[in-house]
Order: structure tokens, then sequence, then C-alpha cells
């Protein structure tokens, strides 16, 4: 573990309320410099809220959050040069050109004039967007404006950026550049908070933050929480069909877990030797074909299913 | 500082330039307005449809019921036989008025006696209905004074001079044809500024809050103030620009005279803007959407109609109500544009106006920049 000079986020014991709903239940963790920290969760399980009360955008209804050494619950504005912020929703001016959008925002920032020129072809290149300075941002491909984004955020040189699902609703291709970008930040000491739900992408984060309905239900490093899961063993069945395969297999003897993934289900046994002989008789004794059934090595998803228990509503990830 | 205001000033110009119909919208519908309302407000009646229900058939009934239709403030469309069918035309709103004259009309007239003309009116409209009663009144009083002379000449010639009567002269002041447009076409221009105002103001201010826009906004260090000002300076350049349109389409197409000073106008306009644009603004805070934004600004739009004595007299006023108007900032500006437009009195006169206007307008902006914040609780 670095030391704690090193630290340039601690959040300890946040709330945050909504009226009579908690969106955020008594999180703490910490982020060190340069590091990639990744939120990870089902819709609504409170990223964004958690992100947004870093940026102080959100006060926190309790606890303490200190941003680049700066209390956001009590000083919101101090914090604003330290950090770069890219919302869950496109939000640069559809209407305004490339490079007008980043004057606009290099100027909100206070960028100095004489850096400010360098500061946006920096931007522009980053973005891949030379020889489209000039075209209306709403016009960009997903993966560009996501990159303009990116680019937006970093004007102001920010030792600290927050991106709410960054590369929701972008082609794989621009997730890869996309996550080359953000290995790129962390290279240079910039602490990198993403979001997303993702579950491949949580492999390229140093650490996670496991978050379900407001609460973490667990932290560390990817081979850290797949580790987690390591009691018992984890099978991949193929079956047909696979409806009834899961209500079968979710009440039988020794089986402590199943779930669908893509086209074929998750089931985590106490025991590999004995369910690989008997599952497949009992599947196949209630009509159901079993085409095939084999240990593999535990993901994050699954980390995430036993971890949340069956309020995991996890969608998406490496088998979609 | 002036380095954000300005990047905001630009970024507005660049949006309301790529945005031609933004442009379009902000500008035709306000004169459209204008000259709809222009004509469809007034206080007058005229051509009132009127039934008349003749049972007298005598020289005077035919001389009374020609004065209704000679004026042009009556149309005579029906000729009922019977008090019943008169009703029923009165039932389905055939007609407003209807005149009946009773037998034996013309000769209670010829005895000396006073001979009834029953008037019914329908009184849905009350206003229509009173204005209406006013004039039948004065059509039986001017027939009755006639009829009076030509009696009295015809029984006593010799004493025809001595008949007495105070006669009025009318002077109206500053509208002298008393064209209720002369009223009404400066107090649109009133109207018209604050309506739009208060709906751009609060939906450019929604509307990036809708798109997220603001959220991005509110992560960089840019201050309350900035922001505000960034966002509602083209709308008070906006305002003027409108004002002086809507008032020179005003003045040229109803011909209402501009008898005062453009300047005392312009720091009346001025004024009355800061309050406006710091209502759109204290809307724009609370809302989350276009649509509440919109009903919003009904909410606030209707009692700031009602109470500026754009229609209605403030002196007819229950007194509390009275009281209300004084926070109206319409109310000011509406003394001020009819008194610029048409009596052209300066500042002399027109200082407490520019005053109250000044002081509503400093403080519900201070209200709206302390209760603007950079958050999205
Ligand atoms: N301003 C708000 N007022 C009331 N409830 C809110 C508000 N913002 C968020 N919530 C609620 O808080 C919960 C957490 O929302 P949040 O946006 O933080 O989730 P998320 O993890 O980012 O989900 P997603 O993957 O959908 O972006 C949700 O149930 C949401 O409805
Ligand atoms: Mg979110």
């Amino acid at each position: 573990m670095p030391n704690d000079g090193n630290i340039s986020v601690r959040v300890d014991g946040l709330v945050k309320r909504f009226g009579s709903f908690t969106a955020v239940d008594r999180v703490s963790f910490s982020a060190y410099r340069g590091e990639i920290l990744g939120f990870l969760g089902p819709n609504g399980a409170g990223k964004s809220t958690v992100i947004r009360i870093l940026c102080g955008l959100l006060r926190p209804s309790e606890g303490s959050v200190i941003v680049a050494g700066v209390d956001v619950g009590k000083d919101p504005e101090g914090v604003r040069h330290h950090i770069g912020y890219m919302s869950q929703k496109f939000s640069l001016y559809n209407d305004l050109e490339v490079s007008e959008n980043l004057r606009f925002f290099a100027g909100l920032y206070g960028v100095d004039r004489g850096i400010a020129g360098d500061r946006i072809r920096e931007a522009i290149s980053l973005a891949g967007l030379q020889g489209h300075e000039h075209d209306l941002t709403g016009t960009l491909a997903g993966g560009w404006k996501q990159r303009l984004a990116l680019g937006c955020a970093l004007l102001h040189r920010p030792e600290i950026l927050f991106l709410d699902e960054p590369t929701s609703g972008v082609d794989p291709m621009s997730r890869r550049q996309f996550w080359d970008l953000i290995h790129g930040m962390s290279g240079r000491g910039v602490t990198v908070f993403v979001s997303t739900h993702y579950m491949d992408e949580a492999e390229y984060c140093d650490r996670l933050v496991l978050m379900n309905r407001g609460r973490v239900v667990a932290m560390g490093t990817p081979p850290e929480l797949r580790h987690l899961v390591k009691k018992g063993a984890l099978l991949l069945a193929k079956c047909e069909p696979l409806g009834t395969a899961l209500q079968i297999l979710q009440g039988s003897p020794g089986v402590a877990e199943a779930a669908v993934f893509g086209n074929s289900l998750h089931v985590r046994v106490e025991q590999a030797e004995d369910a690989l002989v008997t599952l497949p008789a009992m599947l196949e004794s209630r009509g159901v074909k079993c085409v095939s059934l084999k240990p593999i090595e535990a993901s994050l998803e699954d980390v995430f299913v036993q971890l949340a228990g069956e309020q995991s509503a996890v969608r998406g990830g490496p088998d979609r | 500082m002036f380095g954000r205001i300005f990047h905001m000033l630009l970024k507005e110009f660049l949006e309301v330039k790529r945005d031609k119909w933004e442009r379009f919208r902000l500008l035709v519908p306000p004169l459209i307005q204008k000259v709809l309302f222009g004509y469809a407000a007034t206080f007058e009646v005229y051509h009132v449809s009127t039934a008349v229900l003749d049972l007298d058939h005598s020289q005077e009934s035919r001389e009374m019921v020609s004065r209704f239709t000679g004026n042009g403030r009556f149309d005579v469309e029906a000729l009922p036989s019977s008090s019943q069918a008169m009703r029923g035309l009165i039932d389905r709103s055939k007609i407003t008025v209807g005149i009946r004259i009773n037998p034996q009309f013309g000769e209670l007239l010829r005895k000396g006696q006073t001979a009834p003309l029953q008037v019914i009116v329908d009184g849905t409209n009350s206003n229509t209905a009173l204005l209406a009663l006013d004039y039948v009144g004065q059509i039986a009083a001017r027939f009755s004074s006639d009829y009076q002379r030509d009696y009295m000449n015809r029984i006593f010639p010799e004493y025809q001079v001595m008949l007495p009567s105070a006669k009025m002269e009318e002077r109206p002041w500053y509208n002298p044809d008393l064209d209720s447009q002369w009223f009404f076409v400066p107090g649109l221009v009133g109207s018209i500024a604050l309506m739009t105002i208060v709906n751009v103001t609060s939906f450019a201010i929604v509307r990036e809050r809708e798109i997220g826009t603001l959220e991005q906004i509110m992560v960089t260090p840019i201050r309350p103030i900035e922001f505000i000002l960034g966002k509602t300076v083209p709308f008070f350049v906006l305002g003027l620009i409108e004002v002086a349109l809507v008032a020179v389409a005003g003045a040229l197409w109803f011909g209402v005279p501009f008898r005062g000073n453009p300047l005392v106008m312009l720091l009346g306009t001025s004024l009355f803007l800061i309050s406006s644009l710091a209502v759109g603004l204290l809307i724009s805070t609370t809302c989350r959407t276009q649509q509440q934004a919109f009903a919003s600004g009904f909410f606030y739009l209707t009692p700031a109609f009602t109470l500026s004595g754009f229609a209605f007299p403030i002196s007819s006023m229950p007194t509390v109500m009275q009281w209300i108007t004084y926070l109206d900032p319409l109310r000011y500006y509406l003394v001020v544009l009819r008194g610029t437009f048409l009596k052209g009195t300066g500042l002399a006169i027109l200082w407490p106006q520019m005053v109250a206007m000044a002081i509503l307008g400093v403080a519900m902006f201070a209200v709206s920049v302390a209760r603007f914040e950079k958050s999205l609780d």
C-alpha cells in the first residue's frame, strides 16, 4: 500500500440521501496518486452519485470527503482547479464547433491565453480530431465525442480525473483506444476514477470498488477480488433449454449459485468433482439437454454475482 | 472575471448565430402578438346583435327603433313577433340585447307621460352588457330630449327658448378620440417584453440543465455571478431590441403617437428588464425541465398581468390587492410606457416609477443570484 502522503482522495463514512431514499450508504475508500480506481455496479448502484459528490456537484449528507487535500463538503469551489470531470451524459455543446467548445471550456477554467492555444491543439490531437476542428460537435461519432470530452476535461491539467461511464454506448474499438488514453494519464501521475458496468473494463483498473444499492460490497485489485470466489468452484454449463436448467440448478443440493451469462450458465458449486458427475445426470433426468459442463476461472462478473447476491442485475460484459 | 463572462457571451452569441429558428422564435412571435392583441384588446363595444320587438307600431316607436339602427353600436338582426321568441333568441345567444316597445308607447308620449322602454340584455359578459345598457340609455335620453323639445315647440312655441339644460363638453386629454388602442398598445409593449424575457431566460438555463451542459459548467471554477451575467446580458440586449421593435411596430401600425423622450423609455425599459430577467432566473433555479419552467412562468405571469393595470384599473381593486400591485414591476413600467407614449412625460414626473423598478429589480436579482447555486441538489 502506498503511504498517506500519496493519497489524493479519501472518503470516510459517506452518506447521500435524496429525501428519504439513501442513494449512497456509509461508503469509505481512498485513492492514491496515479492510480486507476474503477467503480463497478449495476444501474442505480450509486456510482454517479459518489462521483458527483467528489466533484462538489452534490453535497454529502454525512461523512467526510477530502479531494486533493480539500474538504469538498465545506469548500466545493476549492477542488475545481484540481479535478477534471466527464459526466455520464455527453455534455459539450453540440451546436458549437470542436474548437469552439475547447476554447469555451479553456476560458471557463481560466487557462492562460498564452498557453490555451497549445492546450487546445493537444486536446485535438488526443481526440484524434486533427482536420475536424471546425466540425460541429453534434455531428461527431460516439467515440470521437468521448475523446473530445476527455480532452476538454484535461485542458487545465487536473491532477484527478473523474470519468462517469466514459465508454458506454461506444464501439469496442473506440473503448480500447479510450482505455489507452486513461492508462497514459495514469502514467503521468493523474489519479483516474472511472465508473463502468462493463466487467471486462474492470480488468484494466488498478483497484476496484464494487457497489450495489449504495453500498460498497467489495474492494481490491482484480486478482484479490477473483480470489474471493475461490472458495468452491465455478462451472460453465451449456444447456437446452436454458431457462429450465437455471430453475432446476438454483434449487439443487450442492449448488451455491447459478446465473445466466450470455447463452450459458455459470454455476458455483461446493465440490467440482461431484458436481461434474451428478449435475448432468440430474438435468437429463428432468428433460434438459446438457451440451457441456466444465470448470472455469472466476471472472469479475462472477465475483459480483456472488457478492451482491440475488439483487444483482448486472448485464453485459465479455459474453454479450 | 471578465474573461469568463466574455467566454460565456461568445458562446451564447455563437449558439444564436447557429440557430436560425431560435432567432426567428425570439423576434417574430412578439410582433405577431403585438398586432393580434392590438386589434383584439379593446374595451369598446360595437355591432351588438340586437332584436327589436315593436308592439306599438306608432310613428314614435319607429323613430325610436331607427335611432338604434343608425349608429353602428347596435345591429338589429331580428324582429321577433313575441316576447317568447325574443327570449329564445337570447337563450341561444343569437342576440345580446333585446328591446321591447310596449303598446301605447306613442300614445303615452303624446299625452305627455312617461313611456317605458324595456331592455333585456344578456349579462354573461358583464362588461359588454354594461356598456350596451349605457348606450341604450344615451339613445333613450337623446330621444327624450329631442321629443320634449319638439313637444314644447308644438304646444308652447313662445316658451321654446326657455328650456334649460346642461351640456357636457368632452375634452379628453392625451387621447382625443378616446381610442382604446392608444391605451392598450403602449401597455402591450410591456406585457410582451415581460412574457418573452421571463420565458426565454428560464428556458435557456433549464435547457442547459436538461441537456447536461450546466453540470459540465458547474465543475469549472466559474462563479455563479459570472455564469448569470453571461446568461442574462444577451437576453437584456434581446429585450431592448424587442421593446424597440414592438414599440415602433405599434406606433406605426396603430398610429399611436410617441410624444416623450426615448431615453426616458430606455431607462425605464432597462430597469424593468432587470426584474424580468430575475424572475426568469429564479424560475430556472427551481425547475428541472422546460415544461416545469413554462408552468412556473405562467404562475408568475398571470398575476403580474392582472395586477399591473394593463386591463383592469388598479383603483377599482380591493385595498389589499392594491397593496400587492406595488410589488409588480409591470405596474410601474406601464405608467412609464403610457406616460412616454401618450403624455410625453419625463423623468421629473416618472422618477418614482424608476426608483420603484430599480429597487424591485435589484432586490429580485439579488435573491435569484443568492438562490442560484453551483450544485445539483
Ligand atoms: N437527484 C436525485 N434525486 C433523487 N434520486 C436520485 C438523484 N440522483 C440519483 N438518484 C437515485 O440514486 C440512485 C443511484 O443513482 P446513480 O445515478 O448514482 O446510480 P449509478 O450507479 O450511476 O447508475 P447508472 O449505471 O444507471 O448510471 C438511483 O436509484 C437514482 O434514482
Ligand atoms: Mg451513473
